[in-house]
């Protein structure tokens, strides 16, 4: 079931007894990607938008073709709505900060759901403390969906905003965005969409989605750690003040004011990430090479595969949907009373790599009364061999450590 | 790499994962501490109760990986009848056999020598030192305020 050559890899093609089997925490990086960011800095590397020379303009073309290649892959016709930023996290809170302040107020609610990543979750908390809003939090079905019927009374008439992962990070779990979406919309409120475990694995087709906004983050989807970004409504972020100050984001200032550069420039203050940007687009590029039908294809191939192999060990629990299909590449699970991190432990001493916690979703590892589980996430370039090889390093450690029980 | 394994979960830290000794709320201690790891969530609770210098009784309760759970049943065993000064002392040891800075003081740990084995594992001396974190805020609460006030939870992050 090979399907991204590992050969493509370089780490993982230097450590061939290597199963990395946490990509939902950060992906490993194709050739092409570490050549794209050794080659602008070899070939174009200025500070962008300043200099009138040629390197300069260089540069800056580098650096917005970039960002053209990310918005077509990501599906948005308007490449100018494309914010870079270090990633999801930065994007939420630049719009819970930015939009937000500006937006919500006193008596106003915020929904997020029991899903959420703490970086879909804090920002709105702390938002609805700061402006003395309600903060509400959707609960699941007990097969880990969201419970939409829930959410549709939740999203009250003075609801402002609903701000939803694509993808739960901790469970797999694939949202159905338009629904939510369009239960935000039908009282106003706007729905913005955490995509970090969305955009690495699915079309995301943004125009058609009618979210308002969505945020991604580059490393997990192949790309260099560092950048990201958020695309949004145009109107939406033209009547949204900026987040942060300085170079680049303004366009004339006065002893006593200042005014706005265009967009993309009025939310991304100071030199940018340049070959952040650059080696996130030979990520879309190899990503669109494989093409995006085909890597969902492979993952639920390899989720099924590893769903049947894990249910064949006693004692094994595994967390979130039940079918392949209506997860992603996320298999998160227990085995036994064995904590997960002596699991790992374990895991780690045949190479095996997973996460061991609570995966920064601490209040939906509450509702499922768990501390922690043991997260297998799969990516392009994981096959049968290393879910073989987690089942068989399961099995040792549950040998190991029911030996004297 | 097996064989590390072998050493960090050997039977002793097993059965005193499945079967920890001094394993219940202490009404009538002097005093008590959390430790906790938000890492990985681990949790307990140490008990101590004094008979002028010497630790007379130590409990712990909470929940956490089988390298806390062990490294917390085995202190109690171990710290139980010594001084607060001796306690201490055997921390200072404890910390450095587990960091691996003093691998020549496990001989002379007795039955905590089984937890030496996490030295190879530096990512897990946080859970093997976590009730130990929490002992050292309890004598140090004990020492500042006698036999009153609660201890705040020491973390290990």
């Amino acid at each position: 079931m090979s399907f991204a050559p590992r050969s493509d890899f370089p780490l993982l093609a230097a450590q061939p007894s290597l199963f990395y089997l946490d990509s939902a925490a950060t992906s490993q990086k194709p050739r092409v990607v570490l050549d794209a960011i050794r080659n602008y800095y070899e070939t174009a590397n200025a500070n962008p938008h300043r200099g009138a020379y040629r390197l300069s303009g260089a540069a800056t073309e580098e650096y917005h073709g970039a960002r053209r290649e990310i918005a077509r892959f990501l599906g948005a016709a308007d490449a100018d709505t494309l914010i870079f930023t270090r990633g999801t996290t930065e994007s939420m809170n630049l719009l819970a900060t930015a939009w937000g302040k500006q937006h919500v107020h006193r008596g106003d609610r915020v929904v997020v759901t029991r899903l959420e990543h703490h970086a879909n979750f804090v920002p709105w908390q702390q938002l609805a403390r700061d402006v003395g809003a309600e903060f509400r939090i959707c609960e699941l079905t007990p097969d880990g969906h969201v419970d939409m019927d829930q959410l549709r009374l939740l999203v009250t008439a003075n609801t402002k905003v609903v701000a939803f992962g694509h993808v739960s990070n901790a469970l797999g779990t694939i949202n159905d965005v338009r629904e939510i979406v369009h239960i935000a919309h039908a009282i106003g409120a706007v729905a913005f969409c955490d995509g970090a475990q969305g955009a690495p694995h699915l079309r995301v087709g943004f125009d058609a989605l009618d979210v308002d906004a969505y945020a991604f983050s580059g490393h997990k989807m192949l790309g260099p750690m560092g950048i990201g970004g958020v695309i949004a409504k145009r109107a939406l972020l033209e009547a949204t003040h900026p987040y942060q100050f300085g170079g680049d984001m303004i366009e004339f200032v006065f002893d006593g004011d200042t005014t706005w550069n265009a967009l993309p420039h009025k939310f991304e203050a100071g030199t940018p990430n340049v070959e952040g940007a650059v080696g996130l687009a030979a990520a879309v590029r190899y990503l669109d090479g494989l093409g995006m039908d085909a890597v969902r294809a492979h993952e639920v191939a390899l989720t099924g595969y590893a769903l049947e192999q894990l249910a064949a060990i006693d004692g094994l629990q595994v967390y979130g949907p039940a079918g392949a299909e209506s997860r992603s590449g996320v298999v998160s699970f227990t085995l036994g009373d064995i904590h997960p991190h002596d699991l790992s432990t374990m895991l780690d001493v045949d190479g095996v790599c997973v996460r061991a916690g609570h995966h920064c979703a601490q209040p939906l590892m509450r509702a499922l009364h768990v501390a922690a589980t043991v997260r297998a996430s799969f990516y392009v370039y994981n096959t049968t061999t290393d879910v073989d090889a987690l089942v068989a390093s399961l099995q040792k450690a549950k040998a190991r450590f029911y030996a004297h029980a | 790499m097996s064989a590390e394994l072998d050493e960090l979960y050997q039977s002793i830290i097993l059965d005193h994962n499945r079967r920890p000794r001094n394993y219940r709320v202490m009404d009538d201690a002097h005093v008590h501490a959390d430790g906790q790891n938000p890492l990985c969530g681990d949790q307990l609770t140490i008990w101590l109760k004094f008979d002028g210098e010497q630790i007379s009784d130590v409990s712990f309760q909470g929940h956490g990986c089988a390298i806390s759970k062990a490294s917390a049943s085995l202190m109690t065993a171990t710290i139980k009848g010594k001084t607060r000064d001796e306690a201490e002392r055997l921390f200072s040891k404890f910390h450095g056999v587990v960091t691996g800075v003093h691998p020549e003081d496990a001989e002379s740990m007795g039955s905590l020598k089984a937890l030496s084995g996490v030295s190879r594992f530096p990512l897990r001396v946080k859970c093997a030192s976590l009730a130990w974190h929490a002992m050292h805020a309890a004598l140090a609460q004990y020492a500042t305020a006698g036999e009153a006030a609660p201890v705040a939870p020491v973390s290990t992050e």
